[in-house]
């Protein structure tokens, strides 16, 4: 049966199963004289019965979904003769019999035991399901009549049920650092593998980048290097381009909006402004790798500079567009923080407006907008589809704008999209590439965070 | 003498305040007109963005058409009678050719004949086969048609008006020549493309389309609001009404806030490494997609649900307590009900950043070339912005076109969700 049907089964279930608690409840109501006779409202013994009928069994149906798959292959893969099994790797193997079972190659063609281990998986498969059905029912039926028979008019429902809503509550909230754990676990795994590979002093301080491994030893131009000093500075090189253009234009632009603009003129630039923040990050891409770089080219060579037409500088460019309305959002709040009474002994002292704002206004926001900053450079890190589109593939090392740079997204986005074997070096950096990003942006988030807090609760 | 003397010097004074106070003025004006500047800087980028998206783009929702006087003629197309199997088999190309051979007698030799035949679209064909389909006693009658045309002809035709005197592309000399012939006959005709709403993508730029990738990018934001809203608010609601103060309470605070800030491309990592080669799940299917979204736009979402549930003020909740309502009443009868406007802004903020997104759905193999509209969740499919990607990387000129025009697209719906969201606000909105 397919997952939807058996889903919208279980609801019925739930729903059924609500139907006879409640009706239970109050027919023990009637025989109890009255209501009062009930220690909870009907409905929550219609609801006490629910929940135990659809929960057990979603969870039951949830995990057999997820782990049936990894089970099947094990038992297929382990139940092949070990001649067969030593030839060639068993994710590739598994691949073979996938294919052979679903008909893409003729089964006629394949070698008999691949044959056989096909009709295997078919025969699991089948099988799977069908135990997955009827536990998955038989579960729900069990747990909900358990319920139901358990059901007696002392039994305080409304505690119960809200203690399980309470418990779903924070199982919800909790999945926030599940999130986190799973980025951890994911990207760890990985990167350790690649580091039994490949010397973590070797990625960290090696210059030379060409994850390109070589098939044949006779192979050219694939030594498979992994140093990542050239992608870290190219990172670097674009985000600094960025907050060149991002910080001045989105400080200053908050500035005027808070301290200068009339209300009617704030209430019309500030959302224009936002699209740039609604605008998605692939349209950015397209508007950098078409007009902007073509632009930058042209002006350089006009200039007689030698430009790449994919140079670090058109990507920096509009990264730093695209990061305006942050750093300006991200500062006018801040500079709002900070109280009227200091402007006004400014004032009071003969200060024009800029010179408050240069003097007393801006220290005092300082902390809060070096966090806002360093949230802005933790995006600008992170940021993919511009770079992926506008920047380049060759890892230079090198620090001049007109050429063109590599960074981390951007070679996690060329090592991992396409099909590729799981196990090589190459595929594995991505994950350690993603390990440095994920770190990197942590510690500055962290940062930055408790900054802005610690700051908001100064003139709180 | 010592008035006089009192007096130059108050006068000096005076002069080197003024001068000063000039010099002060000066540099107020001077700050004053940075943050004019900056703020010009700004909307001249959002305009610059906008326009030359619109420019670029707005030639791809027409498409121009050919008129061509075909003759469905039975031994042409190498059938009797009009039915299934007949039609799958029938030479509708030579249909077209003949008719281009008439329109262009002059093309005798093999190279003229090839550039004349290149003419319409390779759909075409499959054009004339629904025509029949649908009215089989044309079968051997003649009929004026109008055919698409190729996406070279449609750029060189589009590009007339151009200053620069157009782009040529991959068009001959010869075959301009007929081209303008028949543009100046009214042969050719621009027309609204449907084609770009109704059909996937196609290597063929004037045949592709954007529906395989509307209905993968619903169906993934299918799956993201049934698991972020509801997982969204519930967290929202532990943390603002139940949580206690401890550790684990905190660390969850710290999770959210942080994750809020991590690049989204390491949530692509994430669903690779966990759901795709752990878990086994469909490679390129909406529902990882989905998955892979709902973690990224949770913690936008639960932060915008505990801002709108601060904002229910504490006597609503004394008030039902005072009635005798439990905690979880209180907070499902009476606290979320008011908040749900201030909820659903946050929800729908939320799913208009994932209908953006694009580097995670790469990570998990949402690129493939998907020609057919996917009709489940765990189908292979694509979304918008991945395919305004994947168009921008193709080389055709026509592709470029295409690509402004599902920016445009994608830029319409991202606007409505967001006017949307202002609309609930302002109608729903309650002031204490």
């Amino acid at each position: 049966m397919h997952a939807s049907t058996l889903f919208a089964l279980l609801v019925l279930f739930a729903l059924i199963a609500y139907g006879l608690g409640f009706s239970r409840a109050m027919q023990s109501a009637k025989r109890g004289g009255s209501i009062r006779s009930l220690a909870a409202l009907p409905g929550y013994y219609g609801m006490h019965t629910a929940l135990w009928s659809l929960l057990p069994a979603l969870v039951l149906l949830a995990l057999w979904t997820l782990f049936d798959d990894t089970v099947i292959r094990s038992l297929v893969v382990g139940g092949l003769p070990a001649e067969v099994v030593g030839e060639s790797s068993a994710r590739l193997l598994f691949a073979q019999i996938q294919n052979i079972a679903s008909g893409t190659i003729d089964p006629a063609l394949a070698a008999p035991e691949l044959r056989d281990a096909a009709n295997r998986l078919n025969s699991l498969r089948q099988t799977s399901g069908t135990v997955k059905t009827v536990l998955v029912l038989a579960l729900a039926l069990v747990a909900g009549s358990l319920a139901l028979w358990r059901l007696t008019p002392k039994m305080r429902a409304r505690e119960k049920v809200e203690s399980l809503v309470r418990g779903l509550l924070m199982a919800s909230a909790s999945i926030a650092i599940l999130t986190t754990v799973g980025i951890l676990l994911s990207v760890l795994f990985e990167a350790l593998r690649f580091f039994q590979s490949v010397p973590v002093t070797e990625f960290l301080f090696g210059l030379h980048w060409s994850p390109q491994m070589a098939l044949r030893a006779d192979q050219a131009g694939s030594s498979g290097a992994f140093g990542a000093v050239p992608i870290f500075l190219g990172t670097l090189m674009v985000s600094a381009i960025a907050m060149f253009v991002a910080v001045p234009v989105g400080l200053m632009s908050a500035i005027y909006l808070s301290e200068y603009a009339s209300k009617r003129v704030r209430n019309t630039v500030k959302p224009v402004l936002e699209i740039l923040a609604g605008i998605p990050t692939v349209v950015y891409g397209f508007f950098a790798a078409l007009t902007v770089a073509p632009a930058v080219r042209d002006a350089a060579t006009a200039m007689g500079l030698p430009a790449s037409s994919e140079s670090a500088l058109a990507a920096g460019l509009v990264m730093g567009i695209m990061i305006i309305p942050f750093v300006s959002s991200l500062s006018d709040d801040i500079i709002n923080a900070v109280p009227q009474s200091l402007r006004d002994g400014s004032f009071g002292l003969g200060a024009t407006q800029s010179e408050t704002i240069k003097k007393v206004v801006f220290p005092a926001a300082l902390p809060g907008i070096v966090g806002g900053v360093l949230l802005a450079v933790s995006r600008a890190i992170g940021e993919t589809m511009i770079v992926v589109m506008a920047a380049g593939l060759a890892a230079n090392l090198t620090a001049n704008p007109l050429e063109s740079v590599t960074t981390v997204t951007v070679q996690i986005v060329t090592l991992l999209v396409g099909d590729q074997e799981f196990d090589s070096p190459k595929t594995l950096a991505a994950f350690a590439l993603g390990l440095m990003l994920f770190l990197t942006t942590l510690v500055l988030n962290v940062i930055a965070l408790h900054v802005v807090k610690k700051y908001r609760e100064q003139y709180d | 003498m010592t008035k006089s003397h009192a007096l130059r010097n108050q006068e000096k004074v005076r002069s080197r305040i003024e001068q000063n106070l000039k010099r002060r003025y000066r540099k107020e004006k001077i700050f004053r007109g940075f943050g004019i500047a900056s703020i010009v800087f700004g909307l001249l980028c959002v305009a610059v963005l906008l326009t030359d998206i619109i420019y670029k783009g707005h030639g791809a929702f027409f498409q121009h058409y050919l008129q061509l006087e075909v003759q469905y003629d039975p031994e042409t197309l190498g059938i009797e009678q009009v039915d299934e199997s007949a039609l799958a088999l029938a030479n509708f190309d030579g249909v077209i050719k003949d008719a281009m051979k008439a329109r262009f007698p002059e093309a005798r030799d093999r190279r003229a004949r090839r550039e004349l035949y290149s003419i319409p679209s390779t759909d075409a064909p499959f054009a004339l086969r629904d025509r029949l389909q649908q009215a089989p006693q044309l079968l051997g009658e003649r009929e004026t048609i109008w055919v698409m045309v190729d996406d070279d002809v449609d750029a060189f035709i589009k590009s007339l008006d151009e200053i620069e005197g157009g782009f040529r592309g991959r068009v001959s000399e010869r075959k301009a020549g007929w081209l303008m012939s028949l543009y100046e006959s009214g042969e050719l005709q621009n027309r609204f493309n449907t084609q770009f709403f109704t059909s996937g993508d196609s290597r063929e730029p004037e045949q592709a389309g954007i529906k395989a990738a509307l209905v993968g990018s619903a169906l993934t934001l299918l799956v993201t609001l049934a698991l972020s809203f509801p997982i969204g608010v519930a967290a929202a609601v532990y943390l603002e009404e139940f949580a206690p103060k401890n550790r684990w309470t905190d660390l969850i605070e710290v999770n959210i806030n942080n994750l809020a800030a991590v690049p989204s491309i390491v949530f692509g990592l994430l669903g690779l490494a966990i759901f795709i080669n752990f878990f086994e799940l469909p490679r390129s299917a909406p529902l990882i997609g989905g998955l892979v979204l709902t973690l990224m736009t949770l913690p936008t979402i639960i932060i915008s649900s505990r801002a709108a549930i601060k904002a229910v003020p504490p006597s609503i909740r004394e008030a039902a307590m005072g009635m005798g309502a439990s905690r979880i009443q209180v907070v499902f009868h009476h606290v979320l009900p008011l908040a749900m406007p201030g909820m659903l802004t946050g929800a729908i903020i939320g799913l208009a950043q994932a209908l953006g997104e694009t580097a995670p759905l790469l990570m998990i193999g949402m690129v493939a070339f998907i020609v057919d509209v996917p009709t489940g969740i765990t189908d292979p499919a694509t979304v918008l912005p991945v395919q305004i990607f994947l168009w921008a990387d193709s080389p055709e000129r026509a592709f470029i076109e295409k690509t402004s025009a599902a920016i445009m697209v994608l830029l319409a719906f991202l606007i409505t969700m967001n006017l949307g969201a202002v609309w609930l606000r302002k109608k729903l909105e309650r002031r204490w």
